[in-house]
């Protein structure tokens, strides 16, 4: 699904589920060659020029929420979770601390050990980066979320990485496990409903895109 | 008046950083609407308003990262029409003439009276009346494993939080002094004694508060890995450069006209090093664990100074170029690492560096290692200098050279000799470079 797409069909929800019209939702997601920028994000971050991105195929786009430079693409796996944290516990840091939960449990479907490193959020598999998180609040409802590395090509972040000075990606594949993104969505909307105490519905969208709404236990 | 604060968003969080406003001072307010956002963790909040009425003070500025309950704004309450009885809220005027006023019905802190000054980090969350405030987890294990009356801990955390370093301050400081159990309990934390572990730095009335950006907060993770990591050692060479100065007044104007850019020193110090590389691989290898990895290749990074942080681009197999060819290739990574058109593999795969801080004026340095290479080499400037010459006086193109190295792997004499064999090829250059 566009990056766009996803952005606007987020914001919809959200506002939806401020005013209670919607249940919480997770969005399950495949984006093509993405590269998004947050407002706090600085343009040197970014390694390329936007000639540069435009050849090999990127999409840019500048985006209202804080935090860094970050690439999506085929391959990985990306999470908006949509839910009314009052409903859940009015906890930004618990709810990372969740999200990061389900991909680990999910990981460990896989016979991966994954793990966090303190401070620096995110699912990291031997001081390397797996998955990575960043989500918006408003009224208490959450947008955006993570981006799981299931077969993503990881050459494509080096547009983003300065000097090589960051730590490093990886992803299940490069790990040793073939697992598609559908299928992987799929273990991970089960952790996540088990984390988040909530009923998966699972209702799949055409194509790659895995929309999963979820209904909260009461 | 409504003292709006940073708000906690959960149990662990004890600091925010205000990332933009979204309404200025002057501007009309309504509750719940939303007035600020924040940024804690990777996570982006706005926060909504506590009170209607017009926003009549800032305390925060965008980019400062203050604790929780810090007064972040003020908003006096009521409609346009009704607030205009008080002080009139016209945008510009507002924002100074409130501050009297203001300072009359506060308890919270003196920083109350003081007007727009960016409040500094946590100086506002002291006031917390509770005696601990939330402790994490950690802390309490270790309050419980030590058998530590938190009452008699002063908190320095946010919100006069007990924090880990507190806790290890409060042990250290118990420990010589066990018996003496009348530890006072510090009034407050002006008469604390020196603190047990650094404090950030308070930031000073006036002071710019900006955040550190991510190309910054990547060399600072980079550097500080490196220090970690290597067991750096530095070994500083006199280097004389007189021939190869020579050479280069010689051909300077020819060079220029024949290539559109200028010979520098550069790319002689680089071909020097590469025939000192091929004789003492090791400075050309990597650590993996315990094995050592010897490059195939001699792919040389530059380190480019950028108007914001440094970038260290390659020259892929340096081995395989004459000086004009190295110096065609510094002229291009510099300058499209300048204008940020390095390609990703251009920054990466570096065997060994070099640092010339000699063009900015420097004498010798103390580089750091560039991980996960084992060393790297920094050139001082090149000055005319009055040297002993076969007992005599003589003036000479004097360079210092440094070479910082990981002693993990090298040892001092393989240094020194690689350092011999780069002098050598400097001071007897035969070299054409034309």
């Amino acid at each position: 699904m566009d990056y766009g797409e996803a952005l606007e069909l987020q914001r919809e929800l959200a506002a939806s589920r401020q005013q209670g019209g919607v249940a919480d939702q997770l969005l399950l997601v495949e984006h093509p060659h993405t590269i998004t920028m947050g407002r706090n994000g600085r343009m040197e971050n970014l390694l390329a020029s936007d000639a540069a991105l435009e050849s090999a195929g990127i999409s840019f786009y500048p985006i209202n929420r804080g935090g860094d430079v970050t690439y999506h693409g085929p391959g990985q796996l990306v999470g908006y979770p949509i839910l009314d944290l009052r409903e859940w516990k009015r906890d930004v840091g618990a709810y990372v601390r969740g999200i990061e939960q389900t991909i680990i449990d999910t990981l460990a479907d896989y016979g991966i050990s994954a793990g966090r490193i303190a401070g620096l959020t995110g699912v990291w598999v031997n001081e390397r980066k797996i998955a990575a998180i960043g989500v918006h609040i408003g009224r208490w409802v959450t947008s955006h979320g993570f981006a799981l590395n299931v077969s993503t090509d990881l050459s494509y972040f080096r547009y983003i990485v300065p000097c090589g000075l960051t730590k490093p990606v990886t992803s299940m594949a490069q790990l040793g496990v073939q697992a598609g993104v559908v299928e992987t969505g799929r273990a991970l909307a089960a952790h996540f409903g088990r984390v988040f105490g909530c009923e998966m519905d699972c209702e799949m969208a055409s194509e790659t895109p895995i929309p999963a709404a979820s209904e909260r236990e009461n | 008046m409504t003292d709006v604060v940073m708000p906690q968003m959960g149990e662990s969080i004890v600091e925010g950083t205000l990332t933009k406003w979204l309404k200025k001072p002057g501007e009309r307010v309504e509750r719940d609407e939303p007035l600020f956002e924040i940024s804690t963790d990777k996570v982006d909040t706005e926060i909504p308003s506590p009170a209607a009425g017009t926003l009549t003070e800032v305390l925060v500025e965008e980019g400062v990262t203050v604790g929780i309950k810090t007064v972040v704004a003020r908003i006096q309450e009521g409609d346009g029409a009704g607030a205009a009885a008080a002080p009139a809220p016209t945008a510009a005027a507002a924002v100074d003439v409130p501050s009297a006023p203001a300072a009359a019905p506060a308890a919270p802190s003196a920083q109350v009276a003081a007007p727009p000054p960016p409040a500094p980090a946590e100086e506002d969350a002291l006031p917390a009346p509770e005696p601990a405030g939330p402790l994490s987890p950690l802390v309490r294990r270790m309050a419980r494993e030590n058998k530590i009356d938190l009452s008699r801990v002063q908190g320095t955390g946010a919100g006069g939080r007990i924090t880990k370093q507190d806790l290890e301050g409060y042990l250290a400081k118990a420990a010589p002094a066990a018996a003496a159990a009348s530890v006072p309990v510090p009034a407050r934390q002006a008469e604390a004694p020196a603190p047990p572990s650094p404090q950030p730095p308070r930031a000073l009335a006036g002071a710019r508060i900006e955040p550190m950006g991510t190309m910054r907060a990547k060399i600072a993770e980079h550097m500080l890995a490196s220090k970690r990591t290597s067991a750096h050692v530095t070994t500083v060479h006199r280097v004389d450069m007189t021939k190869v100065a020579r050479m280069r007044e010689r051909h300077k104007a020819d060079f220029q006209a024949r290539h559109g850019f200028s010979l520098t020193y550069l790319p002689f110090i680089v071909r020097a090093a590469v025939a000192a590389l091929r004789e003492f691989p090791l400075l050309n290898a990597s650590l993996d664990g315990n094995s050592i990895v010897y490059h195939n290749e001699i792919n040389i990074g530059i380190a480019v100074a950028l108007e914001n942080g440094l970038i260290v681009p390659v020259i892929r197999a340096a081995d395989e170029k004459n000086v004009l060819g190295l110096q065609r290739s510094i002229v291009d990574l510099a300058t499209r690492a300048r204008s940020r058109q390095l390609k990703p593999d251009e920054v990466q795969g570096g065997t060994f560096s070099i640092t010339n801080f000699g063009s900015f004026g420097s004498l010798m340095g103390t580089p750091i290692i560039n991980q996960p290479q084992v060393a790297i080499l920094g050139v001082g400037t090149v000055d005319k200098t009055p040297v002993v010459l076969d007992d005599a006086i003589a003036i000479r193109s004097i360079c210092h050279v440094s070479l910082s190295f990981d002693h993990r792997l090298i040892d001092g004499a393989m240094a020194d000799q690689f350092m011999g064999k780069l002098k050598q090829a400097l001071e007897v250059w035969s070299e054409e470079v034309l």
